[in-house]
């Protein structure tokens, strides 16, 4: 047991060193330092020195299950904090220059600048409808703010046809792909064009013809779910991945260990993204894990991972789209732990002023705003501007003003409506049933103004 | 022990042997529950390539009650899966193969395992159709053993069909004998819904007539439809599972007594065939409900409730309820039968019914 968790240790230190490329032994590994190259690191490192000066003792031995595995006589337990952090990759700093170094990666002007107006709309978005909430318009609503570009960048880099399950702050997602502004407001409305039907509290929003699965309220139960879904696709042979989204908490749910484990065994093209953004509700990272992140983990399950400024528009886009090359190339698993911060409450039921400082939140938001670096370094190239900024945000409050207000004035789904699609066939009591309430409201139409239906 | 003088019963009464007279045909061939499964997955699989198993052991080990023994071997490890240990991780992932229009059979090594998995078969199953208003089905089946077994104690033995029945947007079966085992897991992995599928350990292997017509490809049991094993006028006993067989067994020794039972096996809990019961109630004025499962909110409970609201005039006594007995189950062998109902139970609980006892 001691010997295994020392040669694990080796190789993840390893794989971290080769990564990293900063501490002074990992440049003495390698001639060219660029701490931003793509590194998909596939092969077995050669097995730590032994620590064993005889030269007759063995150096490895086969263990149960076929496995060969370095010996050593040295007595040493590896502690968690002795390794090194995994680094973070990142191609334009939290002022939007590019990092020295870095790989641009190649984005057109025109999606480049499809993602300036979704983040734009995004955060406008949210701004509306969380004082909508206040307001007692709507009853319930979850912000995105500071965690755009982990959502729309990360959609920018797949494809239409792969499925994304989400967890709630990936609205982001839903919108790139052509959601529209009034889609979210009849969902949130519960109206008669709610595709959601008034089945679902807000937020809740789904597409099956945008492959985006309707958001489930349980944490983490999509993981595993993403999992059997990648293994449809790759039964019905169709080359397109799995996105799946998460959050820093509900990575500790026990869903999320068994998807990750059996997501190695089974070698399903599935993406495991995990917005790491601090919080979870009101418990901060610290009280919610030991290990160095989430993406620390992936080794111990056998996947591969990366890390990434999740505040960084263009790294996102740039590792998603490698690690959906590899999930497809090689039919594996990939984690990304995309670091953000969650500036808002975690919903409209939370409060943060109450477990944190307001400084911490003001410095993410002046230092480290995504949208912010993404248009510097835009602007930089010339491709967007001041006016241009606001001129965006203009139009979009006018369209969420008018999404809203047009959700607010249609009505709510028919009533019969709501024995519907308990299963694919009604059956015989709720028929009756259904018959019993429709005969009832026409009875008494002024007790039920909304519910004559149609 | 009772079980298998039950069985016994069953196998060498003159009714049974009569009834495989009647519908003996060409090929009637009596075959064990398990293998009745077994025909049905496989005649499933064969004729759809999106249904798949999978659960902890059913591939290399051939399942760990034999029941999906060989089709390994035959279909390959891309339809017959065999997990690491992970209700919620398994039964996440056939949900979301579900999601994808593919057809999962997921095993349960017995359904109390299944509390490790049950959000996803409720909050990610049951409703989802219902809650993304009609966009994602899930055509979905999870089986495996339900209820009592013999010396396996608390954690082992828990009935489930009252907890899942009470669930809208899950079909929920039980089947007893092997027509009843085989026609049902072929309609649930018909059905566009999501199905639970309670078999029971102590009848796998036990073996009932197998028709002609129900030895061939496309013999399904209707979800929904209750059976009425033995016809009688004098009372009602209503079971699902293993009771059934009980509920025979006494069935034969009131009829030493002049009493004749009308015996119904329920077959499907949801959606429960309440006019059956009904239809038997108006003949004979008189119910026993007989379950495994605890009397608190319990199959016989809702039945009760319901006969209660659509047949009260036609009650003549009030209805009997045979339940297991309202403690985790023992592991002790008297303790457990003592837990369990028996034979002697059903017969007092006819008596009182029949006012004939107190």
């Amino acid at each position: 047991m001691r010997r295994r968790c020392l040669f694990l240790a080796s190789r993840a230190a390893k794989e971290r060193l080769l990564l990293a490329r900063t501490s002074p032994a990992a440049k003495a590994l390698s001639s060219a330092a660029v701490s931003t190259e793509h590194q998909t690191y596939d092969t077995l490192p050669p097995p730590a020195p032994s620590e064993s000066t005889s030269s007759q003792a063995p150096s490895s031995a086969t263990f149960a299950g076929g496995v060969e595995l370095p010996l050593t006589s040295s007595l040493h337990i590896v502690k968690a904090e002795s390794q090194p952090r995994w680094p973070v990759y990142r191609v334009i700093d939290t002022d939007g220059a590019l990092v020295p170094g870095a790989m641009e990666p190649e984005l057109s002007t025109e999606l480049a600048m499809h993602m300036v107006t979704c983040m734009v709309r995004l955060r406008v978005m949210d701004h509306i409808f969380y004082n909508a909430q206040r307001q007692g318009r709507i009853s319930f609503y979850m912000t995105s703010t500071g965690e755009e570009a982990t959502q729309i960048c990360s959609a920018a880099a797949l494809s239409g046809g792969d499925t994304v399950f989400g967890q709630y702050r990936e609205p982001g997602v839903l919108m790139w792909r052509g959601f529209s502004l009034q889609n979210f407001a009849d969902q949130l409305f519960s109206n008669t064009d709610d595709l959601g039907r008034g089945r679902q509290m807000p937020v809740h929003y789904g597409s099956s013809k945008l492959n985006f699965q309707t958001i489930s309220s349980p944490l983490a139960t999509q993981i595993p779910q993403a999992v059997g879904a990648a293994y449809a696709l790759k039964q019905q042979k169709l080359a397109q991945v799995v996105a799946c989204y998460f959050g820093d908490g509900a990575a500790s749910e026990g869903d999320f260990h068994a998807a990750m484990n059996f997501a190695a065994t089974l070698e399903c093209p599935v993406l495991f993204i995990c917005r790491n953004n601090g919080y979870a509700i009101s418990t901060p990272v610290e009280d919610q894990y030991r290990g160095d992140g989430i993406v620390s983990r992936a080794p111990g399950y056998g996947m591969a991972a990366i890390r990434v400024d999740g505040n960084d528009a263009l790294a996102v886009f740039a590792a998603t789209q490698e690690a959906r090359r590899l999930a497809l190339a090689e039919n594996r698993p990939v984690l990304l732990e995309l670091m953000t911060y969650r500036v808002g409450h975690h919903s409209t039921s939370d409060d943060w002023s109450r477990y944190r400082m307001t400084e911490e939140v003001k410095d993410w938001q002046s230092h480290n705003d995504p949208l912010r670096r993404l248009l510097a370094y835009l602007h930089a190239k010339g491709l967007c501007d001041a006016d241009m900024e606001q001129a965006m945000r203009d139009t979009e409050r006018l369209a969420v003003m008018a999404a809203l207000e047009a959700a607010e004035k249609k009505g709510p789904p028919p009533l019969q409506s709501m024995f519907e699609d308990v299963y694919r066939d009604m059956p015989q009591h709720l028929l009756e049933q259904r018959a019993e309430m429709l005969a009832h409201v026409a009875k008494y139409p002024d007790k039920y103004p909304q519910g004559r239906g149609h | 022990m009772l079980s298998r003088i039950c069985r016994t019963a069953v196998a060498k009464s003159p009714l049974a042997a009569q009834a495989r007279t009647v519908q003996r045909g060409m090929a009637t061939i009596d075959m064990p529950v398990r293998e009745a499964i077994n025909q049905g997955l496989d005649e499933e699989m064969e004729r759809n390539e999106n249904v798949f198993l999978l659960g902890e052991e059913v591939a290399q080990y051939q399942g760990a009650y034999k029941v999906t023994k060989g089709l390994y071997q035959k279909y390959g490890e891309k339809r017959v899966l065999d997990t690491p240990i992970t209700e919620m991780g398994f039964t996440g992932l056939a949900v979301g193969a579900a999601y994808k229009d593919l057809r999962p059979v997921v095993e349960f090594m017995t359904f109390n395992f299944s509390m490790q998995a049950i959000d996803q078969v409720i909050n990610s199953a049951a409703k989802q159709l219902y809650m993304t208003a009609g966009d994602i089905p899930v055509p979905i089946v999870f089986r495996g053993p339900n209820g009592s077994a013999a010396g396996v104690a608390a954690q082992h033995s828990q009935c489930f069909a009252a907890w899942y029945s009470s669930v809208p947007g899950l079909k929920v079966v039980s089947p007893w004998s092997s027509e009843d085992a085989k026609g049902l897991i072929k309609s649930a992995i018909r059905d566009p819904n999501p199905v639970v599928v309670l078999e029971n350990e102590m009848l796998y292997g036990v073996s009932f007539p197998m028709s002609d017509e129900a030895q061939g490809k496309d013999f399904l049991v209707p979800i929904g439809q209750a059976k009425v094993e033995k016809e009688g006028t004098d009372i009602t006993l209503v079971a699902h599972s293993r009771a059934v067989g009980h509920c025979m067994a006494a069935a034969e020794q009131l009829a030493k007594e002049g009493i004749k039972a009308e015996v119904i096996n329920l077959r499907t809990i949801r959606p429960m065939d309440y006019a059956t019961v009904i239809a038997s109630v108006k003949k004979t004025n008189r119910l026993v409900t007989v379950e495994e499962g605890w009397p608190q909110n319990g199959i016989g409970a809702d039945i009760s409730a319901n006969i209660v609201e659509e047949a009260f005039d036609y009650l003549d006594a009030p209805i009997e309820r045979v339940t297991a007995a309202d403690v985790p189950m023992p592991y002790s062998k008297p303790l457990e039968e003592a837990a369990v109902p028996q034979v002697p139970d059903i017969l007092a609980a006819v008596k009182r019914a029949l006012y004939r006892e107190k």
